[in-house]
């Protein structure tokens, strides 16, 4: 018998496996259930998007791209990236094409964080990010962000937070738990905080397009910030594309060189069917991303009036598709809550714990559904809410 | 305020109320806005799309082209007028190409469209000529794709 155990990677044994698989399970197995769970679109690409794909596959083009991505494709995102948020970036030497956001991440977090290093980590946050410090044998450095600010990342914080071993600040704004944005004002005293320091940043900014008080803006704007972040980005979210695993990074040459490299060895490209369609989006998807945030936006206004007249605090989220509301009026951990609202009303909503203990009191709601199916569970959640009040 | 006018025409039922909020606008401006648009014959109605192939009735429809003489001072007017009034008629267009009006007609029967086709619309003064489309299937109406009710197949992933 062989002992896995002495002979698998301490480190990644050592990872906690997300903790929402057992909730996702039991709501799997409940097929009448009505959920506000997923983390993707309901779009389904606009068309354009998808014949660009399948006109790829009818003339053949199956080989492998270059290994950053097709040229083609990085000009177009060069010039989408100028054009939506300013940024400015080389198509030939700071931009490389990656499967989906999730290995940008990845990517520039094993180039930059190496062992006994500190990766400050904004949370609520997505679930990924603190494994991935973890293999690169970094050390996660996490800050609480408050419903009191937000949950937007504070100068104060930051600062009681950095230590001579920091090396990079994970920003992940907007924020999937909780729908926070960072306005310019806090890019800017963020920057201010980092300039002159050997600290560098990882901006993911998956959920760029979707902001609903003004365009996002991007922390690699702000004077002296250019040189010393990366930015993480992708389609996912943006046109609807999930499925397609297309993302990229957008970072200084010298960091790109690197990244590069660990991008050739691990993935060689991103799939070529992928790439041909997203030319499509940068050259004609501008319109679809407005129709589908004008929908997104109100969805978001409805669901967010709808729970706080049901008595659910909620902070009002600015971007993403999510809400994240208070939930911890009713003497339940948010575990508990989620699960009793699941078998007594048959409504699935995520527990704020799934993203760190810092979640515990608050749930996320994902907007990513039609209003018509939003009132339903809304209706539901009310009736839950009525009789816990009781 | 024409995103009312979108919003209400891909889904009907949604309320004063909704719309107000979804938008950032009162529920009075709302109303006020939606009133205006009756009285001024914007939205012309509220209806719901049923696929009757789903329900126990017997049902069939027809698209018919028709080649009409226009009368002079009055064109193409009087002529489809007249075709409105049959309650089976479902809609009326003038339209470029080929062919003058472009007529939907539902009826119980295959028999009930052809005696409407053959003895009211052809023997009508003015009409040239008809051709008559059966409708076989249909994929998609007013922007609703019929077929099987989409399933939700996205995964709850982390």
């Amino acid at each position: 018998m062989i002992d896995y155990g002495r002979l698998l990677s301490p480190k990644v044994q050592a990872l906690k496996p997300s903790g929402i698989r057992k909730f996702f399970d039991m709501l799997d197995e409940m097929k009448d259930a009505v959920s506000l769970t997923v983390g993707q679109p309901d779009f389904v690409t606009p068309w354009h998007i998808r014949e660009a794909a399948i006109e790829s596959l009818e003339r053949g083009r199956t080989y492998y791209t270059s290994n950053s991505g097709l040229a083609e494709l990085r000009e177009e995102i060069a010039r989408y990236q100028k054009r939506r948020f300013g940024l400015e970036y080389d198509p030939r030497s700071e931009i490389i094409v990656t499967i989906g956001g999730s290995e940008a991440i990845d990517l520039a977090i094993r180039t930059i964080v190496c062992p006994g290093d500190e990766v400050i980590l904004p949370v609520p946050a997505f679930v990924c990010y603190e494994p991935l410090i973890r293999l690169a044998g970094g050390e996660p450095v996490l800050i609480k962000t408050k419903e009191e600010n937000r949950f937007r990342l504070t100068p104060d914080e930051l600062r009681a937070a950095i230590t001579p071993k920091t090396k990079l600040l994970i920003l992940p704004y907007p924020n999937n738990p909780t729908g926070a944005v960072m306005g310019k004002e806090d890019v800017a005293a963020i920057a201010e905080i980092l300039c002159g320091t050997d600290i560098l940043v990882l901006s993911d900014e998956i959920y760029a397009e979707l902001t609903y008080n003004g365009k996002h803006v991007s922390i690699a704007l702000m004077p002296g910030m250019r040189e010393r972040t990366v930015i993480a980005a992708g389609f996912s979210k943006a046109y609807a594309m999930t499925g397609w695993r297309l993302g990229y990074t957008l970072a200084p040459a010298e960091i790109t060189r690197q990244m590069a490299k660990v991008h050739q060895f691990a993935i060689m490209c991103a799939p070529t069917q992928s790439q041909y369609a997203a030319i499509e989006a940068l050259r004609a998807g501008d319109e679809d991303i407005e129709e589908m945030k004008a929908e997104y936006d109100r969805r978001r206004r409805y669901i967010v009036d709808r729970l706080r007249k049901l008595g659910l605090p909620c902070f009002e989220p600015e971007g993403a598709f999510y809400v994240f509301p208070n939930i911890g009026g009713f003497g339940m951990t948010s575990e508990q809550f989620c699960e009793r609202l699941l078998f007594e009303e048959k409504v699935a909503i995520v527990p704020g714990t799934a993203f760190g203990e810092c979640g515990e009191g608050f749930a996320r709601i994902s907007y990513a559904y039609s209003i018509k199916h939003i009132d339903t569970a809304l209706e539901r959640i009310g009736k839950f809410i009525e009789r816990l009040k009781k | 305020m024409d995103t009312i006018l979108k919003l209400l025409e891909e889904n009907a039922q949604l309320t004063a109320e909704q719309l107000a909020v979804m938008l950032g606008k009162s529920e009075e401006e709302v109303k006020a806005a939606i009133k205006r648009y009756e009285d001024e014959g914007v939205i012309r109605g509220y209806t719901a799309l049923v696929d009757w192939d789903k329900t126990d009735r017997e049902y069939v429809s027809a698209i018919i082209e028709i080649k009409v003489t226009p009368q002079r001072d009055r064109g193409f007017d009087r002529i489809a007028e007249k075709i409105i009034n049959y309650p089976e008629v479902k809609s009326v267009m003038l339209v470029s190409g080929g062919f003058d009006l472009l007529v939907t007609i539902e009826g119980k029967t295959l028999k009930e469209v052809a005696y409407f086709v053959a003895n009211k619309l052809a023997p009508m003064e003015g009409v040239l000529s008809t051709a008559t489309h059966f409708v076989l299937k249909k994929y998609k109406d007013k922007g609703i794709v019929y077929g099987a009710p989409e399933v939700d197949e996205r995964g709850n992933i982390m």
